[in-house]
């Protein structure tokens, strides 16, 4: 009896404090969520009236700007979780060879991913609109000189390339820690057997990383698919709410327009599609491992 | 390591145009950061002609540098210490006593990291406002509290497991209660996975803009992207105040980075262990 009232003081004085506010934080706005999801609620009065799936029905029926911004985001995902994969793991395979500078290298490709995505996207904003003006000017590259963040296609790609010099540091560190770990006997052993870089890339090198793999995407995914601050500072969604992404539509549903009621019903589905997204990715890529 | 070839020399080259094309951004930030608005206007890439300090003590006062600053450190300093504090605690008990409910809380946490913030936030604000913590740093840490830790519980968990229980049940004969076998002698053994817990989160509450420009609305409380964000939207375009003001909201942050910059790249590879 005494020693069950011990293992319940040490319980509560261990687990308890995250036990607490995990529920009061994350738990009970979860529920609360859902309850409002099927109401008029407008965030600030006291009664919310029930309303049933009707706002559900609205956002598959009548919320076009949601869709249009749900394939922006879609576009933007594929693009970017792609691009920034390819140039960390171009960076990370580079820079795992005797290079002089590479500690130095390594600093600069990381260096932008301590900033917060809105400093970023507002630095960008100037590189964009000023510093690529100049660059224009001074090489006559038609490629500086395009209307950037101007119109639609011009913002999505701003966003990706700001996207990409943010996290590709991130997911260099992943990939370099992962390379390293790749045993030195078995690329040996495929050199003497004839096998020259490339194969040696392909064959060995990316099936021994692949958890690397596994992780950098799952990361990726989650971040592209939730971006809201480069977003925020970078475009605001313009022109024309051409480059808003779900979060920002979520975000403007309930603070711009207060239909606090919709915006938690798209803030479900929006969960949802990231949980769905990302349990498919990790199974497709965790059945590609291998072990060394 | 390999030889140094030809290859590795071309490499080398390649990598560091690369390198300078991924600092040019940094290059036109600082240069024109000193410029007067004429000059940044007609010539945006050049050296300055002459340094215009006038920017930055501009920049300073008008975004409140230092008060922002100061809520920045608070609310970052104290939210990831509790953070990292109550995650490791929570950890060790779940992972030493395997009971059936801690074995589902474990669960549920790992399921909790890939809910979006979007979809709770907007219940969350009304929690935080019905426990009267609107616009207080309170609130905002104890929002950290909640969506911080199950990630960092998961990642102490998988620490805690690779650690004997001999050490601990050696200190128990020794008479040592089990409160301080935690503090004594398991806590010391977690500062790698420590080091983790706060760089990962140091970077993500430093940086966050969303949640505390939902709970802190008056300006005294800004941290430093809430007061970039404003004083942005204010003074648009006029970039001889904005580019000094983003300097200054980057500073820190790189400063952090140079100097602890070994403990952040271990840390994060540390922390992508799958799961």
């Amino acid at each position: 009896m005494k020693k069950r009232k011990m293992e319940w003081g040490l319980q509560t004085f261990f687990v308890g404090p995250v036990f607490i506010f995990f529920v009061l934080i994350l738990i009970v706005p979860f529920l609360l969520g859902m309850y409002y999801s099927l109401t008029d609620w407008n965030g600030i009065a006291k009664t919310v009236n029930w309303v049933g799936l009707s706002n559900f029905k609205t956002l598959f029926t009548n919320d076009s700007n949601f869709w249009e911004s749900f394939i922006f985001t879609t576009k933007f995902t594929i693009v970017g979780v792609v691009l920034v994969n390819v140039v960390s793991f171009g960076f990370a395979y580079v820079l795992t060879n005797a290079l002089k500078l590479r500690n130095i290298m390594r600093t600069v490709f990381f260096m932008p991913n301590v900033i917060g995505g809105l400093l970023l996207g507002f630095i960008w904003q100037f590189i964009f609109i000023k510093g690529f003006d100049t660059v224009y000017r001074l090489t006559d590259w038609s490629f500086f000189g395009l209307a950037w963040l101007g119109d639609p296609t011009t913002g999505f790609w701003g966003i990706v390339i700001v996207f990409v010099w943010h996290q590709a540091g991130y997911l260099m560190v992943i990939y370099i820690s992962s390379l390293t770990n790749v045993p030195k006997e078995i690329v040996e052993a495929a050199e003497i057997d004839g096998a020259n870089r490339w194969q040696l890339l392909r064959n060995i090198t990316i099936p021994l990383v692949m958890p690397a793999v596994t992780i950098c995407l799952f990361l990726a995914i989650s971040w592209s698919f939730k971006i809201f601050d480069i977003n925020l500072s970078l475009t605001a969604g313009g022109p024309y709410k051409s480059t808003e992404s779900v979060a920002m539509n979520i975000y403007n549903e309930a603070f711009q327009n207060n239909r606090y009621g919709l915006g938690t019903a798209k803030a479900l589905l929006f969960f949802v599609t990231v949980a769905i997204i990302t349990l498919i990715q990790v199974r497709v890529t965790k059945s590609k491992e291998v072990e060394a | 390591m390999k030889r140094y070839t030809g290859r590795t020399l071309i490499l080398e080259i390649g990598m560091v145009l690369v390198s300078l094309v991924f600092l040019a951004p940094f290059y036109f930030l600082f240069v024109n950061s000193v410029k007067p608005f004429g000059e940044i206007m007609s010539d945006a890439a050049s050296w300055p002609q002459v340094f215009q300090w006038e920017n930055y003590s501009k920049a300073w006062s008008l975004t409140r540098f230092p008060e922002a600053f100061t809520n920045s450190l608070v609310i970052t300093v104290i939210g990831v210490a509790l953070i990292a504090l109550i995650s490791c605690m929570a950890a060790y008990r779940m992972v030493r006593a395997n009971t059936l409910f801690n074995q589902i809380f474990l669960l549920v946490l790992v399921a909790a990291m890939v809910v979006p913030f979007q979809t709770i936030m907007m219940p969350l604000i009304r929690v935080i406002s019905e426990l009267n913590l609107m616009n207080t740093k309170a609130g905002l840490i104890i929002s950290y509290l909640g969506l911080s830790t199950p990630m960092a519980v998961f990642l102490f968990h998988g620490f805690v497991k690779s650690i004997p229980l001999e050490i601990e049940e050696a200190a128990t004969v020794d008479g040592t209660t089990r409160i301080g076998v935690f503090f004594r002698i398991v806590l010391p053994m977690l500062k790698p996975m420590i080091m983790t817990v706060v760089v990962l989160n140091t970077l993500a509450i430093w940086n966050d803009y969303l949640l505390p420009s939902l709970i802190l609305q008056k300006p005294d409380l800004r941290t430093i992207p809430l007061a970039t964000f404003s004083f942005f939207s204010e003074y648009t375009k006029q970039w001889d105040l904005a580019l000094p003001a983003l300097v200054l909201g980057i500073t820190p942050i790189i400063v952090f980075f140079l100097f602890l910059q070994r403990y952040i790249v271990e840390g994060i590879a540390a922390g992508s262990v799958k799961g």
